[in-house]
């Protein structure tokens, strides 16, 4: 039993339906970026362990094919255990040793930076400071304690949390925050005088006079979700016990000031924003430049002049960062990655990945190792011929 | 006769080649316009001659890079330029706009006949029309517009391009914009005498004012209008205006910029049909631009030089000529047809990198920038491997292919090019020559690979189901072939294709964004690991090879081109709507040949066993050598 399995991971036919598994995956991956935009296909074909069909129903799915991280995990697993059960040293092997001691290290950090890397960015008008950079596609509920004029302290509830959980409470808050609603994606509609119907799902602020219309996921490349939740506020006293709800507070992308209330002598701010990174250095941006070639609007360059300031390591310098010409520093590598129309801001994309010299090394190794078994068939071909004629 | 007969066409085709190299002589149009040609302009970000503008934008406004005048006459795209320029009203009666759509043509009131070319005059009534129709269509998306809007948008930019290029260098049908100028120039120190008496409140012409303010007004039209940049900046910044601004700047710098005047010049000559005057105004504006833009000059000159020699079409001509050679060779005449096929391939090749060596002068840039100049890399790269390929084996086979693959690539070429200038400049992200030199090239001569061993994968089916002639010593030499060429595409797509990881991490951040050009080149590389490991365990013999081979062909011209329809992701460079056909067309061809390879061996006429004459036997099934070791050692 236990051979029969080995026999089956270290075979060279699962390489080869791995293989092809991989291409119809990536096939219908990519005719389905079509529909659903490159981020939401991304999730469903290739950073999944299997494609799902329904893919939105709540109700009963099934997996209808192998996803992405399926077919590497297995393919690397086949990959290594073959290896590990047939290597044996030979030169002339030394090409296909080569090459898949590359592609594992290129699979592994694959998967690695699948797993660890953290994508976000920066987005910067002329002249201003940020030490953090922004999510693109998830948010936090920030509740922030601004009693103390020096500093404010935040509590950064991430998104998730907010889906997940129904009662949220964390040691920096004396209170409980109670999830009513929560809306991936909505529209918000201000409510006209005479909408008797509108039911108001807040009781505080702006959001009481505002009705929410849930909304299907955003997909294509340029849509964003607005993410709504109404929240009740529930104090706690010293003494750990429940009180008086304080109201309930409507929280979304699309209303944009932070709302305020006071409880226990502190003022308090609720906002719900992209989830922030924060550094341990600021990033100002001093000019950004948008050329274009003359009488044309095809763009020549995009550079962004940025001063860094990093107070722990007391480095104040200096940078460009332009087309194919990254900023890294501390791990984070700065691109440029857009601008706003009118020139006046930056954006920056910020990416932490730990992993991003596998490929690299990979690339050399398998390029280095299909080199020598090429070439050793070719000399083999070449002598042969000589001797034939 | 047999002996010579390769050597004969070599030298006739040699001389055919060569002849288009050697400049033409003096047209039969009264004027000579080739230094008119070799004259540099700025148009879309790049310095290029007016020939090519003069044929890019026929390409543009009339699909064909010639004219065909209603009594049949023929005309270069570059007097048709001349025209449009300085004598508007003679360019208006030209029937230089191509129509073909019925219901464009039903909204003129038109039935849709034989004739589907029109003239600007022809077209004046409707302008308006045209216009708002052509504006609702182009807020639509590419791929939603219907073939009427596609049509009707196409029309409306062909009438703007068209009318931007009559106001480039003179308004319009000026007469006499030398005459003109002057006037101009003399009455500027006056209005401005008047203007600064009108400020302190002394007396002034009115009237006088008045003109003159009218008449800038029009130079700041034609300032708005111009299409080219015809006046680089005397400083030698490096910057060019067109004459409109420069006319406007005149007024601060106090004097007419002279590259402005002889242009005017330059009109009255043409319009005149005053030969001499024209050629002697064509070399002091070339002087002229030639001071603060010496290098503009030298390009342009070459540009117009590499335009009338035309080297893709030579070479295409000679790759087809050598693939029927090298067929037939098959049959018949073996050696004399095979030896002409090479050297007429040996003279394609030559003139074919003379046309990619003269395309990166030009552009400074590697060889593959944009899709047009992708499909004349691969047919380049595929020649060169399958012409390597005929020197070794001397069957015909590689240069079957040879032909074959370069025929095919420059006709696609051919038909990308109808966008206008095929040397565009390169958006922002792309403007890297590390990058373009290493990873686009490694990919694209992945592609020829595929190719190329597609094509012989075909050679092998078609011969082996259609006639007699695969023997078994062509079969393996045929199978090596293939073999070897895969090998040699797996090693160049995968670099090519972690080459682009690469590039992706240094300019987004990430090395894999599951964008559709990096999986339609992942795609390939796993298909080539696919074949080559089904080959290395013995789950295919030599026909599996094959067939898998001309499957590789449908996953790289999906890969090339395919994904390029979807629309989506970084690399898109523009829906092909009209290629689409196309490619369903050859996946379809591809998927029955492989059908017909499919068929029990005894059907292949090749294999097929006749009594005695012929005892083959369906050919040795292909052992890799690892495998070979193995056997015989146990």
């Amino acid at each position: 039993m236990l051979n029969k399995f080995l026999d089956l991971i270290t075979s060279l036919k699962l390489t080869i339906l791995c293989l092809a598994a991989g291409m119809v995956l990536i096939f219908a991956g990519t005719l389905a970026q079509v529909h659903l935009g490159i981020h939401e296909a991304q999730q469903r074909y290739f950073q999944s362990f299997f494609v799902w069909w329904p893919a939105d129903g709540r109700g009963i799915k099934f997996p209808i094919f192998a996803g992405g991280h399926f077919i590497g995990a297995v393919l690397l697993i086949n990959l290594i255990a073959a290896h590990a059960k047939r290597f044996r040293w030979a030169w002339r092997k030394l090409g296909i040793h080569l090459t898949h001691a590359g592609l594992i290290i290129m699979l592994a950090g694959g998967l690695f930076t699948d797993l660890f890397a953290v994508e976000s960015h920066m987005r910067l008008a002329n002249g201003e400071t940020k030490n953090y950079s922004e999510d693109a596609r998830h948010d936090e509920l920030a509740v922030i304690d601004t009693t103390n004029p020096d500093f404010d302290q935040v509590t950064a509830i991430p998104e998730s949390v907010l889906r997940r959980n129904h009662i949220i409470g964390h040691p920096s808050l004396p209170f409980q925050i109670v999830v009513r609603n929560f809306f991936q994606n909505s529209r918000l509609r201000v409510i006209n005088e005479g909408d008797t119907n509108a039911q108001p799902l807040a009781n505080r602020g702006p959001g009481a006079q505002v009705v929410v219309q849930p909304m299907p996921r955003a997909t294509a490349p340029d849509d964003q979700n607005v993410v709504t939740a109404a929240i009740e506020i529930i104090p706690i006293d010293g003494a750990g016990h429940v009180q008086e709800s304080l109201g309930t507070w409507l929280v979304s992308d699309e209303l944009g000031a932070p709302q305020r209330f006071s409880w226990m002598g502190k003022t308090w701010q609720l906002t719900m924003r992209p989830a922030r990174y924060y550094k341990p250095y600021s990033v100002t941006l001093q000019k950004f430049t948008h050329e274009k070639y003359a009488g044309t609007e095809i763009p020549k360059n995009f550079a962004s002049q940025i001063a860094l300031i990093d107070p722990e390591r007391s480095l104040n310098r200096d940078a460009l960062i332009y087309m194919n010409h990254p900023l890294r520093y501390r791990g984070e590598t700065y691109y440029q990655a857009g601008f706003q129309k009118d020139d006046s801001a930056t954006i920056l994309q910020v990416v932490h990945n730990p992993s991003f010299l596998a490929p690299y090394i990979a690339c050399v190794i398998v390029a280095a190792g299909l080199l020598v078994q090429f070439g050793y068939h070719l000399i083999g071909f070449a002598r042969r011929r000589r001797a034939f004629a | 006769m047999r002996r010579f007969f390769p050597v004969i066409l070599f030298v006739l085709a040699a001389f055919w080649v060569g002849a288009s190299f050697v400049p033409a002589k003096k047209s039969h149009d009264d004027l000579n316009l080739a230094g008119f040609g070799k004259i540099p302009v700025l148009v879309g970000g790049r310095v290029k001659p007016l020939d090519t503008v003069a044929r890019n934008s026929l390409l543009i406004i009339r699909s064909k890079e010639t004219l065909r005048l209603d009594d049949g006459r023929q005309i270069s795209a570059l007097k048709w330029l001349a025209d449009a320029l300085f004598n508007a009203p003679v360019a208006d009666q030209y029937p230089a706009f191509v129509i073909q759509n019925a219901d464009v043509l039903g909204l003129f009131g038109w039935q849709q006949s034989d004739r589907k070319y029109f003239s600007f005059a022809q077209l004046a009534p409707f302008l308006k029309q045209i216009d708002e129709q052509g504006e609702q269509a182009e807020k639509l998306q590419a791929v939603e517009r219907s073939a009427y809007q596609s049509a009707i948008l196409n029309l409306r930019n062909a009438l703007v391009l068209y009318q931007r290029l009559k106001n480039s260098v003179q308004p319009e049908g000026a007469e006499d914009f030398a005459a003109e100028l002057q006037a101009f120039e003399q009455a500027v120190p006056e209005a401005a005498r008047a203007a600064r008496a009108k400020e302190t409140g002394a007396s002034f012409d009115q009237a006088q004012l008045d003109q003159i303010a009218e008449v800038m007004q029009g130079y700041e039209r034609l300032a708005d209008m111009a299409y080219l940049l015809a006046v680089p900046q005397p400083s030698g910044s490096g910057d060019w205006r067109s004459v409109g601004q420069a006319i406007m700047q005149s007024i601060a710098a106090r004097g007419m910029d002279p590259v402005v005047k002889l242009y005017a010049s330059l009109g009255d000559a043409y319009r005149a049909g005053d030969s001499a005057a024209f050629e002697e105004t064509v070399d002091r504006l070339t002087d002229r631009i030639g001071q603060p833009q010496p290098t503009g000059v030298k390009r342009a000159r070459y540009e117009f030089f590499f335009n009338a020699v035309d080297p893709f079409t030579h070479s295409m001509a000679l790759y087809v000529l050598a693939f029927l050679l090298a067929c037939i060779s098959w049959l018949t005449w073996q050696r004399p047809l095979n030896r002409a096929a090479f050297y007429l391939l040996l003279l394609a090749i030559a003139v074919h990198t003379f046309g990619l060596v003269s395309r990166m002068y030009l552009q400074e840039r590697p060889p593959v920038t944009n899709l047009y100049s992708s499909a004349i890399f691969i047919g380049w790269g595929a020649v060169i491997v399958a012409l390597i390929l005929e020197r070794i084996f001397r069957d015909g086979i590689g240069a079957a292919c040879a032909g074959a693959i370069g025929f095919i690539t420059l006709i696609i070429a051919h038909h990308l090019a109808g966008n206008g200038d095929t040397l565009e400049m390169l958006q922002a992200v792309l403007d890297t020559n590390i990058w373009l030199a290493t990873h686009v090239v490694a990919i694209t001569t992945g592609y020829s690979a595929m190719f190329l061993a597609g094509m012989l994968a075909i050679i092998y089916i078609v011969r082996g189901v259609f006639t007699r002639s695969l023997e078994k010593n062509i079969a393996d030499s045929l199978a090596r072939m293939t073999y070897g060429v895969v090998c040699f595409a797996t090693l160049f797509s995968f670099v090519g294709t972690v080459l682009g990881g690469i590039w992706a991490d240094q300019s987004w951040g990430r090395f894999w964004g599951w964008d559709p050009k990096e999986n339609g080149a992942v795609l390939i590389v796993l298909w080539c690991a696919i074949i080559l490991h089904a080959r290395w365990g013995g789950f295919i013999r030599q026909r599996g090879l094959m067939i898998m081979a001309v499957f590789g062909n449908i996953v790289t011209s999906f890969s090339w081109f395919g994904v390029n329809m979807l629309g989506v992701g970084l690399h898109s460079y523009g829906f092909m709507q009209k290629a689409f056909p196309w490619l369903v067309g050859f996946i379809i061809s591809q998927l029955a040949l492989m059908c017909v390879a499919l068929m029990p061996l005894e059907r292949w006429r090749s294999f097929r066993v006749t009594g005695a004459t012929r005892s083959i036997k369906p050919p040795v099934d292909f052992v890799p050598p690892e495998l070979a070791v193995k056997t015989t050692a146990e």
